[in-house]
């Protein structure tokens, strides 16, 4: 249990700091601080101009969609780098535990994600979002679930890296239909019925109405169905991913092709 | 001759690149459709209906905006990557003359994005596509795409010295898109980014494509934009020699 948990760990933080590209300040702050908060500002005016929904909608529904800059991109760059720099090989080929190397690879992922949604958050401060002081515990914890589910999901998407010659563009596409599917920019009522479907069955989705719903006074215990909901969403999209993890690394060893583009 | 045919094969070549890169694919089609979709929701949603062309168009050039913005950040980089770059500065074309094709080639690709949007609006949305001044919008449209090409020369020329021009390219996506008002009006930000706003070729040349696509006066944004253009061409010829000069001499042009 004790080399399970420092493969989860250790292992985790180690892949972390020499798979994700953006590490370096000069990359993360441009990249994971300054796209979130421009990202931000341009909803918020855009909704303005077109006299859609309120500025705490926005803001709320971009803060926590933020985090997939670090669940999508962190996650793919931490699972299928390993083939891009040709470390793939001499991982698969260690005895270790194949759910602490893969799932361990999410806890720095997702210490980043909440990451850039606080500081997404704290702009929206700044831009004039008052949530009931009462509601900051709860709203913290539809940030940390939704943030966990998201990361699921971007677990999936780096499993598909490990086989698909440009992983960059799933993730790229993810993170642009997740903007438009999961009732960040606008209601799922306003989508047509299999827009909102397909939103439904993504992360994000459901911790955005829990929390916009937070936001305006309800309590955790009213928005517990959608709270649970994302977590069940976050621990299918967990085990999909690493089934599909499983699949393709027998697959790439069966077939010879586990480094080949 | 000689140097239109340095244009006309960088040209040629530039676009067989990018036009085969699926990053592109998603930054000059997929991306704009899905903002464009997004602002059509928000815009009906607003009960604002009626201008689900000005989004259109916004939702295009944003794209344009995008695939030159990421083009121009990426060719010094990935020249770097291939190792090209070196023997594109010891060519005996101005370095500027170099990239300037490439530069041309990003963003006329960009134009795949105004296709995409106006199309997907016309298909999914209904969005009439009558023209108040058709020839007008066909002479702003190219005029605006070679002053974005201009000016994604000037980023790509500060990307010569700056080993981290993704990290830029990231960041100066959105605030572009906010500060030149391609898809709400500059009167909702605040008073001081009007100078910026000026001198953005985006903001003049979204003015003139609007105006000759929904009416209003064309030829006052359209001399802009041509003037921004230039300038933006006499700068980068200024900073291609300024910063491919530092990089030979601190020999930091690999920067590897």
């Amino acid at each position: 249990m004790k080399r399970w948990l420092s493969i989860f760990f250790v292992g985790g933080v180690i892949a972390y700091r020499g798979l994700f590209n953006w590490i370096r300040p000069a990359m993360y702050i441009p990249t994971m601080l300054g796209s979130p908060l421009f990202q931000l500002i341009f909803f918020t005016k855009l909704g303005q101009y077109a006299h859609a929904e309120s500025r705490d909608f926005y803001i709320v529904g971009n803060s926590i969609q933020v985090c997939a800059m670090s669940s999508v991109y962190g996650m793919t760059m931490a699972v299928a780098n390993e083939r891009w720099f040709g470390t793939l090989g001499p991982l698969l080929a260690s005895p270790a535990n194949r759910a602490a190397v893969f799932l361990g690879r999410g806890v720095p992922v997702l210490a980043n994600g909440l990451l850039v949604s606080a500081f997404t958050f704290g702009i929206g401060v700044l831009l004039g979002f008052r949530p009931p002081v009462s509601a900051v515990p709860a709203l913290a914890l539809i940030v940390v679930v939704t943030t966990t589910s998201c990361t699921a999901f971007g677990m999936l998407l780096g499993s598909i890296g490990l086989r698909a010659k440009d992983f960059w563009f799933a993730a790229n596409m993810a993170y642009f239909l997740m903007l438009l599917f999961c009732g960040v920019n606008i209601p799922l009522g306003d989508l047509p019925g299999w827009m909102s479907f397909v939103g439904r069955c993504l992360p994000l989705t459901h911790g955005i109405e829990a929390a916009r719903r937070v936001s305006d006074g309800a309590s955790l215990g009213s928005v517990a169905g959608l709270v649970g909901t994302e977590l069940l969403v976050g621990a299918c999209y967990a085990a999909a991913a690493f089934m599909l993890f499983r699949v393709l690394e027998h697959e790439s060893r069966r077939s010879a092709v586990l480094d080949a583009y | 001759m000689r140097v239109a045919r340095i244009i006309a094969s960088g040209f040629v070549m530039n676009l067989k690149m990018v036009g085969t890169s699926s990053f592109f694919l998603v930054t000059s089609t997929v991306q704009p459709v899905i903002f464009a979709t997004i602002a059509f929701y928000m815009f009906k949603s607003g009960g604002q209906s009626g201008t689900l062309l000005y989004a259109a168009l916004g939702a295009g050039m944003m794209g344009v905006w995008s695939t030159t913005l990421f083009g121009s950040g990426g060719m010094v980089q990935w020249q770097r990557w291939q190792g090209t770059l070196e023997l594109g500065a010891a060519a005996p074309p101005p370095l500027a003359l170099v990239y300037l094709p490439f530069s041309l080639a990003n963003s006329f690709l960009g134009m795949y994005a105004l296709a995409a949007t106006l199309l997907w609006g016309r298909l999914v949305f209904g969005v009439p596509l009558r023209l108040a001044h058709p020839w007008l919008f066909v002479l702003s449209l190219p005029a605006t795409v070679i002053a974005l090409g201009l000016m994604g020369l000037v980023l790509a020329s500060t990307f010569i010295l700056y080993r981290y021009a993704n990290a830029l390219s990231n960041l100066l996506e959105y605030p572009v898109w906010i500060a030149s008002g391609l898809i709400f009006s500059t009167s909702l930000l605040p008073g001081w980014t009007r100078p910026i706003s000026w001198i953005l070729p985006p903001y003049w040349g979204v003015l003139a494509i609007r105006h000759a696509a929904l009416g209003g006066a064309v030829w006052g944004p359209l001399g802009m934009v041509c003037l921004v253009g230039l300038c933006a061409l006499a700068l980068s010829t200024l900073t291609f020699r300024w910063f491919e000069h530092a990089a030979r001499a601190r020999a930091t042009l690999s920067l590897t």
